[in-house]
């Protein structure tokens, strides 16, 4: 999710260092002699009070996509009679405010926000939290010793972060072990020493204190933090200021309040309090999903001590795949936008029309998505997707085990609290898998057995190799229906050879830069890319594209390492009044590089060494290259009905 | 296994199986479908629809199974599983009473609104966790070192079944001890008239009608036949 509607509040440009650019107006990074078109203008800032509530369960963080424009979702009726209507959040119960980004609890007395003449200081009074990002920009970016210096003078080819390889982790040492289980065998001290080891805490519970959820450690072990937890909030609550968050140590807390809840996040990562909350946002939508939002609400109107852990029972997995791949770092999340896979305009095209095709009565949304790439979307004209009830549906298909490995056809009774967060639909989900359900689906079936399955390999590939097709019906009793679309699905698709299409774009890389910008120099290792990894988010189809990780980015801690300066700038662009189009900034081990525009948010990060006209004409180079290739990146439209 | 030269007639039998969440279901499936077990399995989400065959000397009975997930946000949803199902498979950890309480709801619902001829088989699950010779099967698995798990006795499990008449098997999913021979013994409990039967998914249902009628008429199974299933 994107922490687009929440924005802290600190501007950046007053914190420029000395090796910080900032600008202001020109919105091509000014080096170049692009010839490219010249983006338009920066749209208008968000009002500061039109986003005071945050509406339980309907905050959008971003535009639906794979619609050409944002199209209002107009009505549907489920079955039971309900109606929803959507973007527009139905109930607003949040007492919370989202909109203070560093906010230590003071909120000014009118309601209104924090606002630019307040210093950052003025706000964390205590220690400088990790991420803060004043400290950031201002100390780290750009802190230089000698050696350091001499060092960059003598080598033009440094990699980023290249001290990871050489054993110096900085912060992110023991970050290896921080999806580890906390052993039950072991005294609680060292248990308890092993829970504040790591560097990300997620934790759930219900305004009268009784936990729900916690990332690690179980609720026993914890129980007394959740108390001490609880305490605090309730005290602020009294006090009619809402705790927003805190530092304490190197760990920054965030609050967030919803309906009946509290969810706290407790970081040693760096994110902004902003980005923290819309992580947060994402465990409550998990949750909404699961139950609804009025049977949340009715759960604890009649009774308000109610131990929400059984309701939620077997979802926990799902909150925890979300949670950790918050924690490794997920771009999908950080902008609010979905990855597609790669494929040419007219082959999605043909894609889309033989799912069109096969299209039967009670569907709603039908997608394929391979390996958490978005393959194929056909929606009713009236309805768009949004991207956050899609991370739900990913992180639920690809990142938790539950689905994969149950084989066979899934029907699940799922709420997308962003398309309607009071009501139920029904989401048949199946693999495209040949060792799995493809034996149970022959297309034709001479009735005959496998004497000995050969055993399936439940082991998967470092990144998901999957192809699911999902369908989404208001009708519970469509399975069948759906079942049998699959099977003619599968068999169009086979025939026509998309399948094995699709099959092979998944099992091929994502672009890697030096395809992108082939060297001009005859012998390659002599000058290297000049930027070593770039996200490119398209804003009007909030979709994104980025490039391969490999090389150097594949190591959980290069990985994290990596989207932590994307958290940065992104931060810096996004704060509430900074008003950048581009900053450039240089630290120890890397220099990174971000630009909104109205069209794209573009972020790229290159060796400490590059300077910073390498990278603007590399990130222009690259801008153009996705202009060309932005019918094969991004799904456009996709295929309505 | 069977000698498949002559094709012999294949009904399909629509199974669900129903229980509280986390005794084996899923895994118990995955055991019959795949010969596979996974140690910390996933809890389902929803319901998982898995098909399987399992061979009679006289037939072929293709099973489609709905592996629910017993979660209590889902029990509303249980009649749209068991509605025309022919048998059920209602299951129970042994190593936990309040399963077993939970089983006998299940099928005292079964028995108020599933359809009247359904099959149900109760089913104590993890019977590798207790020190029965029968389960314990190579692993041995809690037997060993920490004792006997077990917290249901066979006998109370199959007095409650046998007064209500259903079928009663104590399995391993994770050794496989038993799994075949619950599928079977359904197959071979399900009423030849019940059966529909086809030669696949697409045979129309007035074919599938017709065959039904010859099987009916020429094909009497063997009572006897002890004869595991496809897997
Ligand atoms: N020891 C043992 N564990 C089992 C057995 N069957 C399932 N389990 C474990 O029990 C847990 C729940 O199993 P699952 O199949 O998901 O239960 P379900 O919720 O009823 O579908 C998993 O961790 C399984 O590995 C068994 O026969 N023996
Ligand atoms: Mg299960």
């Amino acid at each position: 999710m994107a922490p687009e509607t929440e924005e802290p509040a600190v501007k950046s440009n007053n914190e420029a260092g000395p090796g910080q650019e900032t600008q202001g107006s020109a919105a091509v990074p000014s080096p170049s002699p692009s010839p490219s078109p010249p983006p338009p203008p920066l749209p208008p800032r968000r009002k500061a009070s039109g986003e005071a509530p945050l509406q339980v369960g309907g905050q959008l963080q971003s535009k639906p996509t794979t619609a050409v424009s944002s199209i209002d979702i107009s009505t549907l009726s489920f079955p039971d009679g309900t109606r929803g209507t959507f973007p527009t959040p139905s109930v607003g119960s949040g007492p919370s405010s989202l909109n203070s980004g560093y906010g230590t609890p003071t909120r000014d007395s009118s309601g209104d926000n924090l606002t630019d003449s307040m210093s950052v200081m003025s706000f964390a009074p205590t220690i400088r939290a990790p991420g803060d990002l004043a400290s950031l920009v201002a100390a780290e970016f750009n802190r230089k010793s000698r050696a350091w210096n001499l060092l960059r003078s003598q080598s033009e080819t440094v990699q980023p972060f290249e001290g990871i390889e050489f054993g110096d982790s900085g912060e992110l040492a023991g970050f290896e072990r921080e999806f580890d289980d906390i052993p039950e065998n072991m005294t609680d001290d060292v248990r308890l020493s092993m829970w504040q080891s790591k560097m990300k805490h997620y934790l759930i519970l219900s305004s009268a204190g009784k936990p729900i959820y916690s990332r690690h450690g179980d609720l026993s072990l914890i129980n007394s933090s959740m108390g001490v937890i609880q305490t605090i909030i309730s005290f602020y609550e009294g006090a009619k200021d809402p705790l927003m968050g805190f530092t304490a140590g190197k760990a920054r807390f965030v609050v967030l309040t919803a309906g009946p809840l509290y969810f706290v996040a407790i970081s040693k990562l760096g994110e902004s309090d902003a980005q923290l909350r819309s992580q947060l946002e994402a465990l409550y939508m998990q949750i909404l999903s699961t139950l609804t939002l009025p049977t949340l609400k009715n759960i604890f109107v009649h009774r308000p001590s109610t131990d929400l852990r059984k309701p939620l029972e077997g979802t926990e997995t799902l909150l925890s795949s979300l949670a950790d791949s918050f924690t490794k770092g997920s771009p999908s999340a950080l902008l609010g936008a979905l990855e597609c896979l790669k494929l040419r305009k007219s082959q999605r095209h043909a894609i889309n029309n033989i799912f069109l095709k096969n299209r039967t009565d009670k569907l709603l949304y039908g997608l394929i998505v391979a390996g958490g790439k978005l393959v194929s979307v056909i929606r009713p004209r009236k309805h768009s997707l949004h991207p956050s009830d899609l991370q739900l549906i990913f992180n639920m298909l690809f990142e938790s085990g539950s689905i994969k490995s149950g084989g066979g056809e899934s029907w699940i009774p799922i709420c997308l609290p962003a398309f309607n967060n009071s009501g139920y639909l029904y989401m048949y989900v199946s693999f495209f898998d040949d060792d799995n359900n493809d034996t149970q689906h022959p297309p034709t079936t001479p009735s005959q057995s496998s004497p000995s399955p050969p055993p399936t390999n439940n082991t998967p590939p470092e990144s998901p190799q999957e192809i699911a097709l999902i369908l989404i019906s208001p009708d519970r009793e469509s399975f069948f229906p759906f079942s049998s679309l699959r099977t003619s699905l599968y068999n169009s698709l086979t025939k026509s050879g998309h399948l094995s299409l699709i099959r092979q774009s998944l099992s091929s890389p994502r672009p890697s830069i030096s395809s992108i910008l082939p060297s001009p120099s005859p012998s390659p290792s002599n000058s290297p890319s000049p930027i070593s990894h770039f996200i490119y988010k398209s804003r009007p189809n909030v979709q994104f594209v980025m490039s391969s990780l490999q090389p150097l980015f594949v190591s959980p801690i290069a990985r994290r390492k990596l989207m932590s300066q994307y958290q940065s700038l992104h931060a810096a662009m996004h704060a509430k009044h900074s008003h950048l189009k581009v900053i450039y900034s240089v630290g120890e081990d890397c220099a990174s590089l971000g630009w909104v525009t109205p069209l794209f948010e573009f972020y790229c990060v290159a060796g400490p060494n590059v300077s910073r006209q390498a990278m603007t004409e590399a990130a222009n180079k690259v801008v153009k290259w996705v202009g060309r290739e932005e019918g094969r990146v991004f799904i456009i439209g996709g295929g309505v009905f | 296994m069977a000698d498949s030269g002559a094709p012999k007639p294949s009904s399909s039998v629509k199974l669900v199986l129903l229980g509280e969440a986390a005794v084996g279901k899923s895994s118990l499936v995955l055991r019959f479908v795949n010969n596979d077990f996974q140690e910390n399995k996933e809890p389902t989400i929803g319901a998982a629809f898995l098909t399987q065959k399992c061979n009679l000397p006289t037939r072929t009975i293709k099973f489609e199974i709905w592996d629910t997930a017993g979660q209590e946000r889902f029990a509303s949803l249980a009649p749209m599983y068991y509605r025309n199902a022919q048998a059920a498979l209602v299951v129970y950890d042994l190593t936990k009473p309040t399963s077993l309480i939970k089983a006998k709801h299940w099928v005292a619902e079964l028995q108020r609104q599933a359809s009247p001829g359904i099959v149900i088989a109760l089913v104590g699950n993890k019977l590798d966790l207790t020190n029965d010779a029968a389960g314990g099967d190579g692993e041995g698995a809690g037997g060993d070192g920490e004792g006997d798990a077990r917290k249901v006795t066979t006998e109370e499990a199959k007095s409650y079944a046998e007064e209500e008449g259903l079928l009663f098997f104590e399995t391993s999913a994770k050794t496989g001890y038993n799994v075949t021979e619950v599928f079977t013994a359904i197959a071979n409990a399900i009423p030849e008239t019940s059966l529909k039967t086809a030669r696949g998914p697409g045979a129309s249902s007035a074919a599938a009608r017709t065959e039904e009628q010859r099987v009916n008429l020429n094909g009497p199974r063997d009572p006897n036949a002890k004869e595991g299933c496809a897997c």
